[in-house]
């Protein structure tokens, strides 16, 4: 099959060990891709992202303000890097990011950049903080979850029925499993500096965790399916060694979600198995997961497809994924001539 | 003969009582090494040669401990009660893995 072209921009090229981006495996799976002669144009935060600096995946590199930072410039970054390289799709793999490009869809569309992203309202469905409505309405268990504004409701919260241990969550990241209140007013201290507040406290889940990664075609259909259970784990939870499963309660769940909000894009559902077999659902991330490049390992590879999504191809449901295929996460330095370094703090670029 | 007595005679069947339910243990994905791979829960685990004769008489239809001792039998030189009680022992544990 002759491959066709496509230019695709992707975010989230940080690869930190303990917690890395998602968006150098999703640029390894479109390079990877059957269908697509991929040029990526890989665009990051940080200079010392590493994802900048490694041309086999991003073909060009770009620094990118932060969405913070102001809609205006980062509007204006994009429309600059959109006249100068052209790229046809845009794939966002950071949480952070999406509120503020969902918003921009329609001005993405008009510059002639496809998307394939949650609406704004799925983005606030799926927040931490309206889990268990959305929990709900698919007919999934979900550990109650609360805001918390103030470390004061440490004092009171078994008196709530938030009984220890806690798990405490940043709105966006982090999640820490905290045993005794001071562990707990430390969690939030910590997260609400990193993070800001709100901080969620959600009641433990006991059970194992499974996460499914997969895509929702925006009119209720699961596209394609992933599910994988994690085998070793960093100091934040991330997988460093995970294997595919196939469980059909879980897909079925997955499908739920997907239905009961027409879910556009891509996502990642978390859940907890307990020894009964129920699932509660823990979290859902409306991106890829950083150990996307397992869908190509098990021959569905999920990025081409969304992509093929975006480009407004009628793509029919993926066949099941096969179960025990594993992945094994490795860290590596990148050598970076001080002259690639310069272009990136200085012109905010690289292979341009 | 009442359905609770039924019940009762059913519980009492040694392979009912103590193995892990015939669907998860037909799921199983099991070598010739002996390496087992469950694709639901994603454990691995390895048995010895005992273990994968008895995994291997379950999967092939087994249900109930004459069948899978004389199963063993077949293989392993050892007297009924021995290959009972490793059956037994064999069973406990894959209860553990599975719980």
């Amino acid at each position: 099959m002759k491959r066709r072209p496509v230019t695709v921009a992707v975010t989230g090229m940080n690869a930190r060990p303990d917690n890395p981006g998602p968006g150098l495996a999703v640029a390894r799976c479109l390079k990877e891709s059957r269908q697509f002669d991929a040029r990526v144009l890989g665009l990051s935060y940080d200079a010392l992202d590493p994802g900048l600096y490694l041309p086999q995946w991003s073909d060009a590199s770009h620094l990118l303000p932060y969405p913070s930072s102001g809609e205006e410039s980062f509007m204006e970054r994009l429309a600059g890097l959109h006249e100068a390289s052209g790229f046809d799709v845009l794939l966002p793999c950071l949480d952070a990011e999406l509120p503020t490009l969902s918003r921009l869809v329609p001005w993405l569309d008009k510059l002639g950049v496809a998307t394939m992203l949650p609406t704004a309202e799925q983005i606030r469905l799926r927040s931490k903080d309206r889990l268990n409505e959305l929990a709900d309405e698919a007919k999934i268990d979900c550990p109650e979850t609360k805001s918390v504004f103030r470390e004061d409701f440490f004092r009171t919260a078994t008196d709530e029925g938030f009984d220890y241990p806690l798990v405490i969550k940043g709105l966006f990241y982090d999640a820490k499993i905290t045993h005794t209140q001071d562990e707990a007013v430390a969690a939030f201290r910590r997260i609400a500096g990193e993070w800001g507040l709100p901080v969620l406290v959600q009641k433990f889940a006991a059970g194992e965790e499974i996460n499914l990664t997969g895509i929702g075609d925006g009119a209720g259909r699961l596209i394609g399916a992933v599910m994988m259970k994690k085998r070793a784990l960093t100091d934040k939870g991330k997988a460093w060694a995970g294997i595919s499963i196939h469980d059909e309660a879980l897909l079925a769940a997955a499908r739920r979600l997907v239905a009961a909000t027409r879910w556009r894009g891509p996502l990642e559902v978390e859940v907890m198995r307990g020894a009964d077999g129920r699932f509660s659902l823990i979290e859902i991330n409306p991106r890829f997961p950083a150990w996307i490049y397992l869908s190509v390992g098990i021959g569905q590879n999920l990025p081409e497809t969304l992509v093929r999504l975006a480009m407004g191809e009628k793509v029919a449901e993926l066949p099941p994924a096969p179960a025990g295929i594993l992945f094994i996460r490795y860290a590596q330095e990148v050598i970076v001539p001080l002259s690639d370094f310069e272009a990136v703090v200085t012109t905010g670029g690289l292979h341009v | 003969m009442n359905t609770a007595n039924s019940a009762v005679a059913r519980d009492d069947t040694p392979r009912a009582a103590q193995f892990p339910a015939p669907e998860i243990i037909g799921r199983l994905a099991v070598s010739t090494s002996g390496f087992v791979f469950d694709p639901v829960s994603g454990a691995s685990f390895s048995v010895n040669a005992s273990g994968l004769a008895v995994l291997r008489a379950i999967q092939a239809g087994a249900t109930d401990m004459a069948t899978i001792v004389h199963a063993l039998g077949v293989e392993f030189d050892a007297a009924p009660a021995v290959l009972e009680r490793d059956v037994m022992e064999f069973a406990g544990r894959l209860r553990k893995a599975f719980r």
